[in-house]
């Protein structure tokens, strides 16, 4: 299997994410189409960032993933924040890139989950998982460079997406 | 919240205090709710402070600005914050190739038609463009284009002229300065009408300078002249035919200058305050199964404008349902 260089690793952590919630999505967003600065939900995602976790280093930037904040502790802790469980398994795949993309640069981290609205946390490590990731950079990939973007699939999720209208107008 | 757009009319100073913007004004002050705004349009003499742009820049909220005849100066078009360098090369694709091209700006002219036509229905005037249209399909340059376009607006004043009052006919559009009182009313909808349209494309990615039916090197964001052919006649029209058939407008909203006719204040408070609620208005989107408003049907047309870019899907303009 190919092994990724870190040279080649523009994969944003979000576009991880969105791997896992929609590929039209992903589709648009990584092509700059984004819509996300009106949705009351993004607002309520940083009024959360802004009033939670005071003292730690917030919005670390290293390449092109950005982690909410970063803890020191016997291993160093890679911090997201979300608000609900709905899309669990697109946080743990975010979380899981991060440490992929860490261990690259040789450093050895775990990521915690936060979820301050349910005063809940979830502990990912990246062990046995690097194949998943490396899957999901290949996906995420291919997905950007269609031409066009993947033909939208109707779900629940739609409804509170911000490309809801982009995607069915 | 829904964020709205603020008018303002009366002279005063726009400054900024802390965090919190104000307006001053022979009443006094009043703080504005920044987060509440979504673009501010300014009829008043109204002095800004430097400290205010920055503020208004840093939330993305477009200023446009009216002289005293109110008509659209221009605008404080905050730097662009949307970037799609992809989405910018597909809009340069399809101005630069004539077939794609003419296809975009016939769409515009087929979609204005088909709601100048809706309009007549509703205004009790029979017509239809159809031979027009035809013709229009025929047509292989973009000024032939146009020159359909002023015909088929030419028969659509004509006949929407019929159901007019007496005092309040069309006769002939004129413009700058319009020669009566419905030319003047068209024209200061017309001109509100075009920046909210600005507004819209400044929350999407298009780069409004880039059309298809007008020339880019119009040096005015003539998108949004491509897109205002959809909207004038479901949205300006409309709230025209309504005003003066309900008697809401009368002849004495009016006054005389430069040559022409224009609205005095009182009237362009009336009209201004037709054309907020009518923006408020929510219809029911057939596609969409939720309730939007007429002013968020603007930037549907820009997403749809956007999907025809990327090539998810060929642009069909907005004919009103509604």
């Amino acid at each position: 299997m190919r092994e990724y260089l870190l040279t080649e690793l523009f994969v944003t952590g979000t576009e991880i994410n969105y791997l896992f919630i929609c590929k039209t999505k992903l589709w648009y967003f990584s092509k700059g189409i984004t819509m996300e600065q009106e949705s009351e939900w993004v607002d309520l995602g940083k009024f959360l960032h802004e009033k939670s976790y005071f003292g730690e280093e917030k919005e670390v930037k290293i390449g092109p993933i950005s982690i909410d904040f970063i803890k020191k502790d016997d291993i160093i802790e890679v911090h997201e924040v979300k608000k609900g469980k709905s899309m669990e398994k697109a946080h743990e795949m975010q979380a899981l890139y991060y440490l992929y993309y860490l261990k690259k640069l040789g450093i050895n981290a775990k990521a915690i989950l936060n979820y301050p609205k349910l005063r809940e946390t979830k502990e990912i490590t990246l062990e046995g998982r690097e194949k998943e990731v490396e899957d999901s950079i290949r996906e995420v990939e291919r997905i950007k460079s269609f031409p066009i973007p993947p033909k939208p699939v109707k779900t629940k999720k739609c409804k509170t997406c911000a490309y809801y209208e982009l995607c069915w107008v | 919240m829904r964020k709205k757009s603020l008018t303002l009319f009366s002279d005063g100073t726009l400054y900024r205090k802390e965090n919190t913007l104000y307006f001053e004004n022979a009443q006094g002050k009043k703080p504005l709710a920044i987060e509440g705004i979504y673009d501010i349009y300014i009829y008043g003499k109204v002095t800004i402070t430097s400290q205010a742009l920055h503020f208004l820049a840093q939330k993305g909220i477009a200023v446009h600005f009216f002289n005293h005849y109110g008509y659209y100066d221009g605008s404080f078009y905050p730097r662009e914050s949307l970037h799609s360098g992809d989405l910018v090369i597909k809009q340069a694709e399809h101005y630069l190739d004539r077939e794609k091209r003419l296809r975009l700006a016939k769409l515009f002219v087929r979609g204005a038609s088909k709601n100048m036509e809706r309009n007549l229905k509703r205004f009790g005037a029979e017509g239809n463009f159809s031979e027009l249209l035809e013709e229009l399909e025929d047509t292989r340059k973009i000024t032939d284009v146009m020159n359909v376009e002023a015909r088929i607006r030419q028969e659509y004043y004509a006949l929407w002229d019929e159901t007019l009052p007496d005092g309040f006919k069309i006769v002939k559009r004129t413009r700058r300065p319009p020669q009566n009182e419905m030319n003047a009313l068209i024209s200061f909808l017309n001109s509100r009408l075009y920046p909210a349209i600005i507004s819209e494309l400044y929350n999407t990615q298009l780069t409004p300078t880039i059309s298809y039916l007008h020339e880019p090197s119009e040096r005015r964001f003539s998108l949004a002249l491509d897109l205002s052919e959809i909207f004038k006649p479901i949205i300006a029209d409309r709230i025209a035919n309504r005003l003066v058939k309900q008697g809401v407008i009368k002849k004495e909203h009016f006054r005389e200058d430069l040559n022409g006719v224009l609205l005095n204040d009182e009237g362009k408070k009336i009209v201004l305050k037709a054309f907020n609620e009518e923006m408020r208005k929510s219809v029911k989107h057939p596609k969409l199964k939720r309730n939007v408003t007429k002013q968020r049907l603007i930037r549907l047309e820009a997403y749809k404008l956007i999907k025809h870019l990327v090539g998810t899907q060929e642009y069909e303009p907005l004919v009103a349902w509604f």
